[in-house]
This record gives structure tokens, C-alpha cells and sequence, in this order.
């Protein structure tokens, strides 16, 4: 779609933030059936102040004025709220596309018929093991099970191209390609993802984000599979490892510039793994629409000014990661304007060794019964970093 | 959904629109466009383009299009690289497919 004259190039544009997100995510709900031990959201209970289903709908009019494009629906367990499907077509019948994001609890095969007809909704499973052990570490008993069942009605019911959403830990970064078959089993696409130390992640992040050395083989995975394999532009900050270009996707943090997320209470956080009060650009209710947070907050007017290289300016890699996920190095303690925790070229190892305070968390809903990740367990996050650029490159 | 347009190849001969699941939002550099059905998304990167592809259902054919668009004749390379690729990628299709 190139054009003769000289235009600013795309990425500077998204730089400077579009007067409507591309696409968003909406938390519909905190609560879950699972507690997973990464969870981006902390999820587990229901918060009492969630939004009503004739306020989700005013949000989905808002969004269908704005001609954002569509939804990334997720939570908590977005099914388990009993006006899901109604939510789910009111937003498509105002051409607002849905994504959502399911551990499978509700994907019967009523549900994927139901799925299977429609054009405009299209379904992601987390599944953060290509087994049941890998997985149920992570995810709680019974949820590999779970998963495969929602796959199995869904692809029974003939809907096409279900994405399988896997976050990249230490334990399962060996099973990618068993990943990508279990995807093709089902006729289904493999979506890989950066462990994020977000929510409960933070506190699981130390002993399960992949080291230096699995960084390059998902590096090297990655890059071997291309396209066929989608990422959520997760993993711009290992692009330094090869060719520039060699990595599918784009290289920009696309928080409050041209995604961000809307939680369960109506709160606007500048991204999916970012909700912490030092991200929240206002909330719906309370701050006069959508509409307005998006183009007028502070917050989101100041990540759409330059950002500073910091520390990273002499770095020749600067161009390709842009100093890494402004998420990831907030939840870890590192400065903003530093290397990313997970740097490719080795400067967020001596980072993390040293004194670092890391942020309490300010939103919290799990249930206090949660589950507790006890020694060495092979565990998976969901999602995607600050510079994460919805689910497809646009480039 | 088939839109039936041949593989790869892109006759400006022929009368060519937005296929019916593609959303277009103008934007101050050109416009976005993003398609319900394949899920993807594209950039038309100037004015003048939107302008023709707004324009292409009206016309017989895409070089008509470009012309009322302002795009003279030999400067329409561009601009039918550009649709091409579009059309590649399902965005267009041509009217006799639909």
C-alpha cells in the first residue's frame, strides 16, 4: 500500500498516537473459575463495581463512533458473565469486531456452533503447556483439559481458525513445536506471547521467564515460522538478536498510542499489562466517555510525546527494541528509561542483580485462596508487551 | 467467503470495490482500512489514494477512477501498485466476483 510522496512513515505516526485506537482490550469481568499463577489481571473475584450490561453497551456506541475496528475481549473469564453473548453481538451488530480470549470453560458445542456462524468473532484458548503437566502447573488442574475439550467443539462445529494463545515460559519454551501441532490438529492458529511480570506474573516472573539462552531458540523459532505464526508484535525486544526485519511485526510500544485497556470497572490503563494507578489514564464513568480520556488525558498525551533512550541511546540495538516493554520494566523495578529486564544484549542481567524496589501492586482480585506456585513449576503468562500492536502487524 | 479474484493478478480493465467487510477510517495521513473477515489490517498512506479507492465503484474501470480522482495517466503506476496489493489481499474486489 505504498504511495509515491513522502509521507511520514507509519511508525512515527503511531508514535504520535491516532485519534481512535486501532483496537483494544476490554476486561470484562475480574472474575475467573481459574487462577492462573501469571495472571496479567489478577483475577479471580468479581468486582463489585463492574460495569452493568447497559454500560458496556454505551462503551461498545462509543467505540463504534470512533471506528475502532475491534475488541480483544478478555478478563477474568469474559464467559462466565451471564450478558457475554448478548455483549458479543450487540458489539458486532455495531461493527465492532470481537476477539476474545477464553480459558474454554463455556465453549460447549451449542456455543461453537453458535461461533461457527458468525464472520465477526473470533476466539483465542490460552494454553500455556502442550501438555497437561506443563499446562496445569501454570493454569490449575483440570484447565489442559479443558482447553482441548473447547478446541475439540470448536472445531467440530467448523469454525475456522481458532487461535491457541501460549505465553512463553522456561517449561514450555521446548514445546513449541508441539505447540504448532496441536494448532494444526485442530485447525487452529498458534499465538505466542511474551511473559509479562504484570499482575501475579510479578510475582512468578523470576523463576519462569525464559533465560538468555531460551531467548535466542524462541528467537530462532520465531523466525523460522514467520507469519505463520502470530505474536502480538510480543517480542520486538529480542529483534536485536538478528537482521532487522528478520522478526514479523512492529516495532513500537503501542500503549495509549494506539491501543489500550479498558478494565471491568471502566478504568482506561494505557495497556493489557499495565493496570496499575501509574497507568490509568482516567475511567468512562467518571471522566466524561471514552472519547475524551483517550484524546486528552495527560497520561496518554505524555507517552505520545518522544520517549527518552535513557540509558540505551548509545545502544546500536536502540532502533530495534526502543528500549524494550515500558511494562516489563515497571513491574521488575527498573527504570523507565533503561535497558529492558530481558535485553538481548545482556544489560538487564547486572539490572535485575541490583537494589530495585518493585511496585505494589495497586489492583488486586484474587482469591485469597489462590493457588501459590511452590518451587520450581512450569508455569506461562498471556500477553503481549507495552509495544505490543494489537494482534496483527498492520505492516 | 470467496471473492473469486484470480490469483495475483490485478486487471485495471475491470470495475473494482471495497469488498463489503472492509471498514475505512479516514486519518489525518491517509486512512486506515481493516477487514472484518480476514482480520487484517492496511494503511492507504495519502489522501489522494482514499480518494480513489472511495471512487473505484463508480467507475467502469480503475483508470476512470483515477482520473476523477486527479491522478493523470501516467502517473497512475503508484497508485495501481498500490491497489493491486489491495487487491491481493481481498480489500478489493472486482464486481463481476461478487
Amino acid at each position: 500500500m505504498t504511495v509515491t510522496a513522502p509521507v511520514p512513515r507509519l511508525v512515527d505516526q503511531f508514535e504520535r498516537g491516532l485519534d481512535a485506537p486501532i483496537c483494544l482490550t476490554w476486561e470484562l469481568t475480574y472474575a475467573c473459575n481459574l487462577s492462573c499463577v501469571h495472571c496479567l489481571s489478577s483475577s479471580g473475584k468479581r468486582d463489585p463495581r463492574e460495569l452493568s450490561t447497559q454500560q458496556c453497551k454505551d462503551i461498545i456506541d462509543e467505540l463504534e463512533r470512533m471506528q475502532v475496528f475491534y475488541v480483544n475481549i478478555g478478563g477474568g473469564e469474559p464467559t462466565v458473565r451471564s450478558d457475554f453473548w448478548e455483549l458479543v453481538d450487540y458489539a458486532t451488530e455495531h461493527h465492532v469486531g470481537v476477539k476474545f480470549s477464553t480459558n474454554g470453560v463455556r465453549i460447549t458445542p451449542e456455543v461453537a456452533a453458535k461461533l461457527a456462524a458468525s464472520d465477526y468473532v473470533d476466539v483465542q484458548i490460552s494454553l500455556d503447556g502442550a501438555t497437561a503437566e506443563v499446562n496445569d502447573a501454570v493454569r490449575g488442574p483440570g484447565s489442559f483439559a479443558m482447553a482441548v475439550r473447547a478446541l475439540e467443539n470448536l472445531r467440530d462445529a467448523g469454525f475456522g481458525d481458532a487461535k491457541i494463545s501460549v505465553v512463553v515460559t522456561r517449561h514450555n519454551v521446548d514445546q513449541l513445536d508441539d505447540f504448532k501441532e496441536l494448532a494444526d490438529r485442530y485447525g487452529a492458529t498458534l499465538r505466542i506471547t511474551r511473559l509479562r511480570p504484570s499482575g501475579r506474573g510479578a510475582d512468578v516472573w523470576d523463576e519462569l521467564h525464559p533465560t538468555p539462552a531460551q531467548q535466542v531458540q524462541l528467537y530462532d523459532w520465531l523466525v523460522a515460522h514467520g507469519e505463520g505464526v502470530l505474536t502480538g508484535d510480543s517480542f520486538f525486544h529480542l529483534s536485536g538478536l538478528g537482521e532487522p526485519g528478520a522478526l514479523a511485526g512492529l516495532n513500537l510500544c503501542g500503549a495509549g498510542r494506539v491501543v489500550c485497556l479498558i478494565d471491568p470497572v471502566g478504568d482506561v490503563y494505557a495497556c493489557p499489562f499495565a493496570i496499575h494507578e501509574n497507568f490509568l489514564a482516567g475511567n468512562i464513568l467518571s471522566d466524561n466517555g471514552f472519547q475524551n480520556i483517550w484524546q486528552n488525558s495527560e497520561l496518554f498525551r505524555d507517552l505520545r510525546e518522544p520517549q527518552s533512550a535513557g540509558a540505551c541511546g548509545s545502544c546500536g540495538h536502540y532502533d530495534s527494541c526502543r528500549g524494550g516493554c515500558m511494562a516489563a520494566k515497571f513491574f521488575t523495578g527498573l527504570p523507565m528509561d533503561g535497558p529492558d529486564p530481558e535485553c538481548v544484549e545482556g544489560y538487564g542481567e547486572p539490572a535485575l542483580a541490583r537494589e530495585r524496589d518493585k511496585p505494589k501492586p495497586s489492583v488486586d482480585h484474587s482469591r485469597s485462596a489462590g493457588r501459590k506456585a511452590s518451587g520450581p513449576v512450569p508455569l506461562t503468562l498471556l500477553s503481549a508487551p507495552p509495544k505490543k500492536f494489537c494482534n496483527e502487524s498492520p505492516v | 467467503m470467496n471473492t473469486g479474484t484470480s490469483q495475483g493478478s490485478f486487471d485495471p480493465d475491470r470495475r473494482w470495490r471495497l469488498h463489503p467487510q472492509v471498514a475505512v477510517r479516514p486519518e489525518p495521513f491517509g486512512a486506515l482500512l481493516y477487514h472484518f473477515g480476514t482480520r487484517k489490517l492496511s494503511f492507504l498512506k495519502n489522501r489522494t489514494i482514499v480518494e480513489v479507492v472511495n471512487l473505484l465503484a463508480d467507475h467502469p474501470d480503475v483508470r476512470s477512477a483515477c482520473r476523477a480522482a486527479g491522478v493523470d495517466d501516467d502517473a497512475q503506476g503508484p497508485y495501481l501498485h498500490a491497489l493491486g496489493v489491495l487487491a491481493q489481499s481481498k480489500m478489493l474486489v472486482a464486481e463481476e466476483d461478487q
